[in-house]
């Protein structure tokens, strides 16, 4: 949800610029040429070109508003009642729900549970994707196989994911009885219903569904970085170390953030997986915020307290990603708008 | 600047469009009659009963006074999405609508869960279907509350009294009918019976303190005791209710439901003695996840013979078959056998837990849909749906002989001695205080809290 708002928005505007001038590279050329002898016409065809924009733009502003702006604020409005779903909307609480939202423990814990998987993504699963993808930008015999199995995971849907792990993972399961074969028996946990274990199985399984995207990423990345670069590097006697650290890693930079910006809004949205292996159980030992969302909001039929919850969620995110874009992503954003005007 | 103008104004637009459109939704909602006989049902419904042809008989061919013989269309969404239930269901539509040309049912078809995911929306729009699924209890209170659900109180009245009156009970609120029960079960113990003899064990325990001396026989013999789904919380919830419902009785249930206490001794208790249980650690391995019907889950458990017995309702018997590798489940093997009395409990030891399905008529459903309803509790159609022993237990009075299945003639035998059937909790409060005595009792189960803890919770919930 929240990288639709703003991502969307600004990627409907920065369209809009390019193709409503396409022959004047700059946005402010067209006012003067209204002041010219030929004005009238001018600005007639001015004025239609905005129609034929406003006509174009027209259908994607409206399902933009009426499927993304418009819950949002109904979300914000159901939240300050009581609400069971089924009632008229009378008992207004004002900001009750939140209040109670931020003192119940389970919600906390949820939101605990989702920055412990954003902390895991960052610091391990990110650098494994990193380093498969160097290894995979080498040239060697079976490299698109060994590409291609490695994505596989992420071309899988979620709740086939969470229904295969469920099963490889339950107690005397496939997971348990490898171990033993290779002798690692007293390896073998209550994967999922040791209420101190599961929420690291959990991030096990996102590894393994999103490594592989998070890996694509960096080798088109990688595959951007010219080879003069590098073989530069190692004739002025750079190690091979040296030349990732100091060529490829920093231009790899724009990919990085944008990997890390999806990974972190995904760990915060996280629900379907969660939601069909665990239900956030045991004992609430998994839950994520999306979870305790849904549960509150349509298992307890609490839509006002739910779209509490909701609203807490979207802030959450909305703040980040802005935060994000401002003070990260600054530098690329700009990068592109640029180049495109240039174009 | 001109051109940011003109964007913004656009916008404003197009927000315009939506919001009029969205505007016109929401009066739809209290203004128009959604369908032809809903405009017609009115003046209807109050006149006729009473003069409906004899009372009792099985045909749907008496017609029903109060329905005008023109063209009406009944929808109707149920959960009996697999076969037999499925095509019975069908057929019973097909009869009527073939007795009354003039009237089509439209039949829609949910899972469970689904079902309850559609008819949210439905509910939510003020549109309910004419005749849907329901379980009664506290999500019907809330229904009628929202106004959504319709008084059939007079319509039914000459010939509810075939049906059993505990279940026609659940459909009612503050003594109003609104929807009308078709199958009524409880739950009880399942068990392998080869188990038991392997354990040594040649009768079901009688009492709580013989069913845990015969857990621990079951335990010393190397068998796990019980299966447990706790990773779907309400199959935990029915050992401290029935526990609850045996040490409390009608008395302490009724306290609860009306005023909210539900830290009573009875509750406290109830919690004690299921921590007795819960410390033998009688439950298969990973129970804490696993779920009722499911790969590794409870059905699944006692299907495979890795469990000897588990708290279930009449339903077992299919959800066990599906889940066993050759489809027969434990065939001979399982037996049933009630919750045992509790020692010094003021429950009465024949009440039953349990509950069944219904079907609700909607606030708009034209009066055929009532006269059908009539027809569907039918002796005839119970008969149908008992000798497919599948789980279904019709409560129409004379069906019990259509069911031939041993095990399911004892949940009969004991539904009928029952004096009291206390509704599934989570369905006789609202989903909301359901799910959280759910939460509550799973803690049990985790080892995160004490039996007063989760009373003091619910009791808690229920008076916020």
């Amino acid at each position: 949800m929240p990288p639709g708002p703003d991502g969307t928005l600004a990627s409907v505007e920065r369209r809009a610029v390019p193709s409503g001038s396409p022959p004047t590279p700059h946005p402010d050329a067209g006012r003067p040429v209204a002041l010219s002898p030929v004005g009238r016409g001018r600005v007639g065809s001015v004025w239609r070109k905005r129609a034929t924009i406003a006509l174009f733009l027209l259908p994607a502003v409206a399902l933009y508003i009426l499927f993304v702006l418009v819950p949002i604020f109904q979300g914000a409005y159901y939240s300050v009642f009581d609400w069971n779903g089924l009632a008229p909307l009378t008992d207004f609480v004002g900001l009750d729900n939140y209040r109670e939202a931020l003192a119940d423990p389970d919600f906390l814990a949820s939101v605990r549970h989702v920055f412990v998987i954003v902390g895991l993504s960052l610091v391990l699963q990110l650098p494994f994707a990193l380093g498969l993808a160097v290894l995979l930008n080498r040239k060697f015999r079976g490299r698109a196989v060994l590409r291609l199995l490695f994505f596989l995971p992420y071309v899988l849907a979620e709740v086939i994911t969470a229904v295969v792990w469920k099963l490889i993972l339950q107690p005397g399961g496939m997971g348990d009885r490898t171990l033993e074969l290779l002798g690692l028996g007293a390896f073998s946990h209550l994967w999922l219903a040791d209420t101190g274990v599961v929420l690291y199985t959990m991030f096990l399984v996102i590894t393994w569904k999103y490594f592989g995207f998070h890996m694509i990423l960096y080798l088109a990345g990688l595959q951007q970085i010219p080879q003069e670069l590098q073989e530069a590097a190692a004739i002025d006697g750079a190690s091979k170390w040296k030349t990732f650290r100091h060529v490829t890693l920093p231009l790899l930079g724009p990919t990085i953030r944008i990997s890390v910006f999806l990974s972190i809004i995904g760990s915060l949205q996280l629900f379907d997986l969660v939601w069909v292996m665990t239900g956030g159980g045991p004992l609430d030992a998994s839950n994520t915020m999306a979870v305790y969302m849904f549960d509150r909001g349509f298992q307890r039929s609490r839509f006002g307290y739910g779209s509490a919850v909701a609203v807490l969620v979207f802030l959450l995110c909305f703040v980040f990603a802005l935060g994000y874009q401002r003070f990260v992503l600054r530098r690329d954003v700009r990068g592109a708008l640029t180049s495109m005007g240039a174009a | 600047m001109r051109r940011s103008l003109a964007r913004s104004a656009l916008l404003l637009g197009a927000l315009a469009l939506v919001v009029a459109s969205c505007g016109g939704d929401d009066d739809d909602d209290g203004g128009a009659a959604p369908t032809e006989p809903a405009a017609t049902d009115a003046p209807g419904t109050t006149g006729a009963p009473g003069t409906t042809g004899a009372p009792g008989t099985t045909g749907a061919s008496g017609t029903a006074p109060a329905t005008s013989g023109e063209p009406v269309t009944i929808e109707w969404w149920h959960i009996s999405n697999n076969d037999p239930g499925l095509s019975l269901w069908q057929a019973v539509a097909d009869e009527y609508m073939a007795d009354h040309p003039n009237v089509t049912i439209d039949i829609t078809v949910y899972e469970n869960e689904a079902f309850k995911t559609a008819i949210a929306p439905r509910l939510q729009a003020g549109d309910p279907p004419d005749l849907f699924q329901s379980w009664g209890g506290g999500g019907l209170k809330e229904q009628v509350e929202a106004g959504l659900v319709r008084d059939i109180s007079a319509e039914v009245e000459p010939w509810i009294g075939d049906l059993n009156e505990a279940a026609v009970g659940m459909y009612q609120v503050d003594g109003v009918q609104y929807g009308v029960p078709w199958d009524l079960g409880m739950v009880g113990f399942w068990y392998n019976k080869a188990l038991f003899e392997q354990a040594g064990i040649d009768a079901p325990p009688a009492t709580w303190e013989e069913f845990l001396e015969d857990v621990q026989t079951l335990k010393d013999a190397g068998i796990t005791p019980l299966a447990l789904g706790e990773g779907d919380k309400w199959p935990g919830m029915f050992w401290w209710a029935y526990l609850a419902l045996r040490l409390g009785g009608v008395e302490a249930m009724e306290q609860a439901a009306d005023e909210g206490a539900w830290d009573a001794e009875p509750f406290i208790q109830a919690g004690t003695e299921l921590q007795r249980l819960i410390d033998v650690d009688p439950f298969q391995e990973g129970f804490l996840a696993a779920v009722w019907d499911g790969a590794g889950g409870q059905a699944a458990t006692m299907a495979t013979g890795d469990a000897a017995m588990m708290l279930m309702g009449q339903w077992a018997p299919g959800t066990i078959n599906a889940n066993s590798p050759d489809g027969n489940g434990l065939g001979d093997d399982l037996g049933w056998f009630p919750f045992p009395a509790v020692e010094g409990g003021a429950g009465d030891p024949t009440d039953a837990f349990g509950g069944g399905n219904g079907i609700a008529v909607g606030k708009d459903a034209p009066p055929e849909a009532v006269d059908f309803l009539k027809y569907a509790t039918s002796l005839d159609v119970a008969n149908r749906w008992g000798e497919t022993n599948s789980g279904i237990l019709p409560v129409t009075t004379g069906s019990d002989s259509s069911i031939t299945d041993p095990n399911l003639t004892g949940v009969l035998d004991a539904r009928a001695n029952a004096k009291f059937v206390q509704l599934y909790l989570d369905q006789a409060t609202t989903p909301e205080l359901g799910a959280v005595i759910n939460d509550a009792v799973a803690e049990l189960y985790g080892g995160q809290a004490s039996p007063e803890q989760v009373a003091q919770t619910i009791a808690d919930a229920a008076g916020a």
